[in-house]
């Protein structure tokens, strides 16, 4: 049995809320990410005992924080949920049940959903590249995509981030119907590819001040993205004289200038050393509160930050796990 | 879209000024021709509609080589996806990438016309160097929304060498007649402008067709 409480919060724009401040404000905030602890959206909330967890129940109408002085309010009324949810009502998509991490994923349930596929299928010519992919991706979740070599991995990401036109079932992505509502997307997206999608003659301040031109964004946000990746002090190196890790560094700055609420991240950690990939995480692990799927090699890692799973063979849905390398 | 287009287009010249790829190889390959016109056609000079002809017909086939180049960064280090990924309007690029050749087409004619005029030209080009500079201009607009109109094609195939100058010199033939034609009486011991104005309307109607198709069909060629 859910008993509802409620918190006001105002939230300028970036900032995050802590659950803690369910605990003084007496209306209403959602918590989208439990174990991060961080509100970036509008809803009702509620605690229940799950087990011997206590589960943060969300319902979520999303609220990105980028939004200037978002007002964070009571827009639904309370949940009233009947008992614990099950696992099972979950669908396949639970990575691991026992794990505390995932069943907080539950709450994912009520939220508005960042990505849903349905049957979606994708062909090169008469190749069929993706088929039968149905999946939802709760705003804040993350959903790991796993396979071996030429299982359509990279092809789902391009598909999502609108680089590619899926030829059937129906994909919506934000809210952008694909490949109707295309224009909708960009802007919206961080992709880190295979290509870091950056100019080897160019630095890398030059780089990113290109792509904050064509995102409109602020120059001022070059400086600070090339700090965050501590790049700052070879940012005026040309990309072809920087190492693998560098590079991967600068193209996730690159995927994080115009602060996407979403992440498709291909291999994120490839070329990083450890001190590196620990730097990036507050960028695009799951502390950034970003909804993002995940493409990694790594299963074990991949699996440790995911809160859904996807398995593909041959482009077709597989259960995830190592079978899949088999 | 302005913004993002002389955000394109700063990046390619950028990128031409360290690179130094397809302006000096376009230079070197017209003043090359020129020589081998000197020599092969075992004139001292030219004049009217043989020198009209050199002079074009060099320069086209020297375009081909910077349109050959004018998506290769894209191609190469995923531009094109990093486009896509912006909120910009696909339009952008294409005025971006035919402003980019219109600039690298006027470089090389600093070099490559005094180059003519030293080489093969025999009148001189005096009082008609105006004239000359207007035909210059409209013919590098129209090969330059060609060009990157056919480069966009080009680069989605993999027979893109091929393709380029398979597409864009045919489609370059009405230029080629009507910057010939407005050139070859500046060429011409007597020469003065005839029929200029003629031929200067043909060149202008030339370039606003293949602006506006280009702008229509441009977002249609970055689809996957």
């Amino acid at each position: 049995m859910v008993a509802p409480r409620v918190a006001e919060v105002e939230a300028a724009a970036g900032q995050h809320i802590r659950a803690g401040a369910l605990e003084a404000a007496p209306h209403l905030v959602a918590v989208v990410d439990h174990e991060a602890e961080v509100a970036r959206a509008v809803g009702t909330v509620g605690l229940r005992h799950l087990g011997e967890h206590e589960e943060l129940v969300t319902h979520v109408e999303e609220r990105h924080a980028r939004h200037p002085a978002a007002q964070l309010e009571l827009e639904q009324p309370p949940v009233e949920v009947e008992g614990p949810l099950e696992v099972g009502d979950l669908e396949h998509h639970v990575v691991d049940p026992d794990q505390a991490r995932h069943r907080s994923s539950i709450g994912f349930a009520a939220m508005e959903p960042a990505i849903e596929l349905d049957g979606l299928e994708r062909r090169y010519g008469e190749r069929v590249a993706l088929a039968g992919i149905s999946v939802t991706v709760p705003a804040g979740a993350t959903l790991a995509v796993l396979g071996g070599n030429g299982a359509g991995k990279t092809t789902l990401l391009r598909v999502l981030a609108g680089l590619l036109r899926p030829h059937g079932g129906s994909a919506r992505v934000l809210g952008a119907e694909l490949p109707r509502e295309r224009w909708k997307l960009p802007g919206k997206v961080g992709y880190l590819g295979h290509e870091p999608l950056l100019y080897r003659e160019l630095s890398g301040r030059e780089n990113l001040g290109y792509h904050a031109r064509l995102h409109g964004v602020a120059p001022e946000r070059v400086d600070h993205m090339l700090r965050a990746v501590s790049m700052d002090t070879r940012a005026d190196d040309p990309v072809r004289d920087l190492s693998k890790g560098m590079i991967q560094r600068l193209a996730a700055a690159r995927a994080l200038l115009h602060d996407p609420p979403l992440l498709l991240l291909d291999e994120p950690r490839a070329g990083l050393d450890p001190g590196a990939a620990e730097q990036l995480e507050p960028l695009i692990g799951r502390e950034s509160g970003r909804t993002r799927v995940l493409v990694s090699h790594d299963l074990d890692w991949a699996l440790s930050e995911a809160d859904l799973s996807l398995g593909l063979r041959d482009g077709r849905p597989a259960p995830a796990g190592r079978e899949l390398y088999r | 879209m302005i913004g993002a287009a002389r955000a394109i287009l700063r990046k390619d010249v950028q990128i031409e000024l360290r690179t130094k790829e397809s302006v000096p190889a376009m230079t070197l390959f017209t003043l090359t021709v020129y020589v081998l016109f000197h020599f092969g056609l075992d004139r001292d000079t030219l004049a009217g509609a043989l020198a009209s002809g050199v002079l074009w017909v060099t320069l086209l086939l020297a375009a081909v080589i910077g349109v050959s180049r004018l998506f290769a960064a894209e191609r190469e280090q995923g531009g094109v996806d990093g486009l896509l990924l912006a909120p910009v309007d696909r339009t952008a690029l294409f005025v971006a990438k035919a402003a980019a050749l219109f600039l690298f087409l006027c470089a090389v004619e600093l070099v490559a016309v005094p180059a003519f005029t030293l080489l093969l030209l025999g009148p001189g080009l005096g009082a008609a160097f105006p004239e000359l500079l207007a035909i210059l201009a409209l013919g590098n607009l129209g090969i330059a929304a060609l060009g990157a109109l056919v480069a966009a094609i080009a680069a989605e195939t993999r027979a893109r060498e091929l393709i380029v100058p398979l597409l864009l010199l045919p489609l370059l033939v009405p230029l080629l007649i009507a910057c010939a034609q407005a050139t070859e009486p500046l060429l011409r011991q007597d020469g003065g402008p005839e029929d200029l104005a003629r031929w200067l309307g043909l060149l202008t109607l030339y370039d606003v067709v293949f602006v506006l198709l280009s702008v229509a069909v441009f977002d249609f060629l970055l689809e996957d």
